[in-house]
């Protein structure tokens, strides 16, 4: 048989990419649900970890059901909205949606007889998505904790937001300014003043990420803001 | 037996990928801030490149010369992107670390180059020695510039702090300009000068 023929080149061609596209198309489908699983878990595990609940992905699910007593979901406006399950929204769909169609969940955590309530934020990084979690304390402006995760940001530089000591410093700042007004919190190169409750050190190399977790924090607390207001009076 | 040693040992020192080809310099810059990705970086190229070299290898007389690098490329894609799938199953924690790397294992050269030079005309056993040999030399100096820039950069060895606090105290400080890109090219060069002043057969007249 002549391998050089343009025939047997493209026959060759043809079968190769529908061996290698099956193979793969199984191994996808096969894993996926296994995939799922641990993101599912993940995100529990991450929403435990905002108020300082840390364990392994497979303890998740039942931690996540002995202190997550109720999560609900809210409009811009601060109502209620009915009949959605806030676990299963997912941020990268809501964000591209009008500010008034928008559903905002929240979730609801009782730890030693403390309400604390988490925040999901989402938003850009440098390389992809990045996202967290925001534990306020029953006032609704302190923070209690935090957890950031992302999904492509540079190892060693960007991607230290998703280590204790970046989210640590979260802990005890304030999102609401002495007037009452959402400042958010501040992500600073070179290092934050000690004594402002609105500031954090940023991460040395990873100014674009750092700055892109700030936007982040603010756009992803704004439309929460008339809710934490009818809230903390 | 002195083949086989051969092509174990040769990519590691006088036939280097990185410092002797200088090739696979994108990722040796790109990931070599820490010392941990580094090491699972090596690991994943390791794999990619001994599976890949048996593949090509097997199959190097029914290639059509004049597509042979696309069907190479699509090897290399598919073995990556099975590894890939498999870590996020089974070692999800592993592959978050690996994030955005394990797709750039593709536009590796050295996999691209080893394919092209060695296994396409070799039988499958010494292929996969010169995969193993060639990923080894690639590993071993990309975990090399890893520790020195994360040494003198953070000052932590896969990410535990082993300058003493003391040593900052005195008026040592971290150098920030390790942990970005040019100083790799840096690293890697001083090595190249290191191993050629070392290396009777690679001094020039």
């Amino acid at each position: 048989m002549n391998v050089q023929s343009n025939s047997y080149t493209f026959i060759y061609a043809s079968v190769m990419v529908l061996i290698v596209a099956a193979a793969l198309a199984f191994t996808a489908t096969t894993l996926q649900p296994i995939q799922q699983e641990n993101i599912r878990k993940e995100k529990m595990q991450n929403i435990l970890t905002s108020v300082g609940i840390e364990c392994s992905r497979d303890e998740a699910v039942d931690l996540y059901k002995k202190y997550i007593t109720t999560s609900y979901v809210i409009n811009s406006e601060g109502g209620i909205v009915e009949g959605v399950e806030a676990f299963k929204i997912k941020l990268a769909i809501e964000n591209k949606k009008v500010l008034a169609e928008r559903q905002l969940p929240i979730y609801e955590c009782n730890k030693d007889g403390a309400i604390y309530y988490i925040i999901p934020v989402r938003g850009k990084g440098l390389w992809g998505p990045i996202w967290g979690y925001i534990a306020l304390e029953g006032d609704y402006n302190t923070i209690f904790g935090a957890v950031f995760d992302h999904k492509a940001e540079t190892p060693g530089l960007g991607s230290e937001i998703s280590t204790a000591w970046f989210q640590a410093p979260f802990k005890g700042k304030k999102i609401f300014d002495e007037t009452g007004k959402l400042v958010s919190i501040t992500i600073v190169k070179g290092g934050a003043d000690p004594n402002s409750p609105y500031e954090v050190d940023g991460i040395s190399g990873g100014t674009i990420t750092s700055k892109a977790l700030e936007t982040t924090l603010l756009n992803s607390l704004q439309p929460y803001e008339s809710f934490f207001k009818s809230k903390a009076e | 037996m002195a083949k086989i040693k051969k092509l174990l040992t040769d990519p590691i020192n006088l036939n280097n990928p990185i410092t002797m080809q200088v090739l696979g310099i994108c990722s040796a810059l790109a990931i070599t801030v820490k010392v941990e990705p580094a090491v699972v970086m090596s690991i994943s190229v390791l794999f990619v490149l001994g599976m890949a070299n048996v593949l090509v290898s097997l199959l190097r007389n029914t290639i059509p010369t004049r597509i042979r690098i696309i069907v190479q490329l699509v090897i290399i894609a598919f073995l990556v992107i099975i590894v890939d799938q498999v870590l996020k199953a089974f070692m999800y924690d592993v592959s978050k670390q690996l994030s955005v790397f394990v797709g750039l294992i593709i536009t590796n050269c050295i996999i691209m180059g080893r394919l092209e030079a060695f296994a396409l005309g070799n039988k499958p056993f010494p292929a996969f020695l010169d995969g193993l040999g060639n990923s080894a030399g690639y590993g071993m100096i990309l975990i090399l510039v890893a520790f020195l820039r994360e040494f003198l950069g953070f000052g932590t060895v896969w990410g535990f702090k082993v300058i003493p606090e003391a040593v900052y105290n005195i008026g040592y400080s971290d150098n920030g300009l390790m942990i970005l890109p040019p100083m790799a090219l840096i690293v890697v060069g001083v090595i190249i000068w290191i191993q050629r002043t070392r290396t009777k057969e690679l001094i020039e007249n």
